[in-house]
């Protein structure tokens, strides 16, 4: 019980932001908490005051629903939670709305975690817009105690569809590749990061996993049989088929949007270049014939056009062309050397890393205008993804010599260090909303 | 009807999170929810037709590659490059020659190049960069009589790097292309 006063006092809202951060992660009790950091910058920010109450019951249950919510929406860059302490609540409750006004609070979160007679638990909320004094609704989930997190991140969804009108990404799920000692593992964790477990386990290197647009399975490049191959993998039941293994080196898996191609990079011919293949293998077709590197593809979200990365004018750069192959566009002019395309899901921004004077850097670009903007303070980013629904960007960086994983908003004014396992962490892809 | 029971509680376990049920009914303040039926949740549950199955995911397992077989007697395997060079730099040429010598004399040896780079830069870009040294190294080989079918040129771009460190000197070490015979 005086933890939970603990939490309270700290989540007061007269402490600075910075502080009530370092308060969280310093508390004993929540791992959750403990494993990440949401750090602001910058000014100007319109951000939703939210109340999120802690739940009836938080304190008996394994994980504490009220905290991962909060944590989920004040990742997202929207939200800023507003203190929440007082008399208990939970979803049955009709609050004193003059209360939450007072507070500032715009919304307010109830709700309760109650264990069932057949060991599952049943998760409520309910959302209301204190502003207006309306029940904006509710939701129950029975679950195991294995999904009581995914309870919590469709909480958070439900909450940030309400209230911003974009589907929300917390329920989604992040591939990453972490490096302990010789051992490489390749993860499906949740989009904070937490309840990883392992696809696979190898003592050779594996790179660039990409979802399927399906969210069911992932390609990867493994290096297990001493050369770089590509698999897909079905993360559900482990089996996973050779889909690219040719002579020379097979990598940089990007699936088109309809889940039945892949843009591959092979060297069978000599050089790297650009092939498709089937997603169920068969023969490569090759799209790119240049004497130069041609690598990393990356399909716009239409499909009709392929991004990739390409030194043929004498350094890496970003370049454009039908997905059928053919015309070649130049799409990065600033900077000696710019990789890792990724394109938003609506298609409009090109994330990418260019070296600025020895350091690699996460850009942002808006493919109509052209600008770019240099969204981070860190010397070593890598692979940057979008969430799904184009809020958030997923990448690898180095942080006190170690290697991180951060997402951060387009504007880079929200950044969050995601959850990991021990070791380097790297390589991370953001897949696809689920069906639920 | 005690199995029955217990048959949908299983499936109600494995349909997990997804059933997710609307709470329609406004908020009234005796309602509590430790009063929950749980075969109303297992309704629910039953309706919804996702299920906790397709988020499990089960691992592979893998044994160690074997070991490389040695080549030529006291004939380095390891060809070194200049910074964002592909090219074989002259001091190398020897060492090459000798394996070409090799190569030849075991037309049933196959030999693989692995191409690598240092840590600066993209893994994917540094694959593809790993690839220009090694195909450069089947080139010299190829030119001096070797079969191409006995070669393979691969990349491990900066992911084994022979020297872990920053400094000038381990990048050095790491940017090269390496003879191994299989």
């Amino acid at each position: 019980m005086t933890q939970r006063n603990n939490l309270l006092e700290v989540t007061s809202a007269n402490i600075p932001r910075r502080l009530l951060v370092a308060g969280l992660a310093a508390a004993p009790f929540s791992a959750a908490l403990a494993q990440f950091r949401v750090e602001v910058s910058g000014v100007g920010l319109t951000q939703l005051p939210i109340a999120v109450a802690p739940f009836k019951g938080d304190l008996q249950s394994p994980q504490k629903i009220g905290a991962i919510v909060q944590a989920d929406l004040e990742r997202s860059g929207q939200f800023r939670a507003v203190d929440a302490s007082g008399p208990q609540l939970d979803e049955t409750t009709r609050p004193d709305l003059a209360l939450w006004r007072q507070r500032a609070a715009d919304s307010l979160v109830t709700g309760s975690i109650t264990r069932l007679a057949d060991g599952r638990f049943d998760v409520r909320f309910r959302l209301w817009d204190v502003v207006r004094g309306q029940d904006l609704g509710g939701q129950s989930y029975p679950v195991t105690q294995g999904d009581l997190r995914l309870a919590a991140h469709r909480i958070a969804d439900f909450i940030y569809e309400k209230l911003t009108g974009d589907k929300g990404v917390f329920s989604t799920r992040i591939a990453y590749v972490t490096k302990a000692g010789t051992r490489y593992n390749l993860w499906v964790a949740d989009a904070d990061g937490e309840n990883a477990q392992s696809a696979l386990a190898s003592p050779e290197p594996i790179i660039s996993p990409s979802w399927a647009p399906n969210g069911n399975q992932l390609a990867y490049v493994s290096f297990e049989s001493r050369k770089p191959v590509v698999y897909v993998h079905n993360v559900a039941t482990g089996q996973r088929r050779l889909i690219a293994n040719f002579r020379g080196s097979n990598s940089a898996p990007a699936w088109a949007p309809d889940g039945r191609t892949l843009a591959v990079t092979l060297s069978r011919d000599g050089g790297s270049q650009l092939y498709t293949i089937d997603a169920n293998g068969g023969e490569p077709k090759r799209l790119t014939q240049s004497g130069s590197i041609d690598t990393e593809p990356f399909y716009s979200p239409n499909g009709r056009n392929i991004y990739f990365v390409s030194d043929r004018g004498g350094a890496p750069q970003i370049y454009r062309m039908p997905a059928t192959g053919g015309n070649v566009e130049r799409v990065t002019f600033t900077g000696g050397y710019n990789i890792s395309p990724s394109i938003s899901p609506d298609g409009r921004w090109l994330a990418y890393i260019s070296r600025i004077n020895g350091a690699f850097k996460l850009q942002v670009m808006e493919l109509a205008s052209q600008s770019v903007t240099s969204i981070t303070d860190t010397t070593a980013d890598e692979n940057p993804s979008f969430a799904p629904n184009g809020r958030l960007i997923v990448y690898a960086t180095q942080q006190q010599g170690r290697e991180a994983l951060m997402t951060t908003t387009l504007d880079g004014k929200i950044k969050a260090r995601l959850a990991g396992q021990g070791g380097d962490i790297r390589e991370p892809d953001w897949g696809p909303f689920l069906k639920q | 009807m005690k199995k029955i029971l217990l048959a949908l509680s299983v499936v109600a376990a494995l349909a997990g999170c997804s059933s997710a049920v609307p709470l329609n009914e406004p908020p009234v303040s005796d309602a509590r929810p430790t009063q929950v039926n749980p075969n109303t949740a297992i309704a629910s549950a039953g309706a919804n037709p996702n299920n906790v199955a397709t988020r499990q995911v089960e691992p592979v397992k893998l044994d160690n590659s074997s070991d490389n077989i040695a080549g030529p007697n006291g004939v380095g395997r390891v060809v070194y490059f200049d910074y964002d060079s592909f090219t074989i730099r002259p001091d190398f040429q020897t060492l090459i020659e000798s394996h070409a010598r090799y190569i030849k004399g075991a037309s049933n040896r196959k030999v693989v190049i692995e191409g690598n780079t240092d840590e600066r830069g993209g893994r994917e870009y540094n694959l593809a960069l790993g690839q220009k040294r090694s195909e450069a190294v089947r080139r010299a080989l190829g030119l001096l009589g070797v079969a191409d079918s006995q070669v393979e040129a691969v990349s491990f771009g900066k992911e084994k790097p022979a020297e872990t460190g920053a400094s000038e000197d381990s990048f050095a070490k790491n940017r090269r292309a390496e003879i191994a015979y299989r």
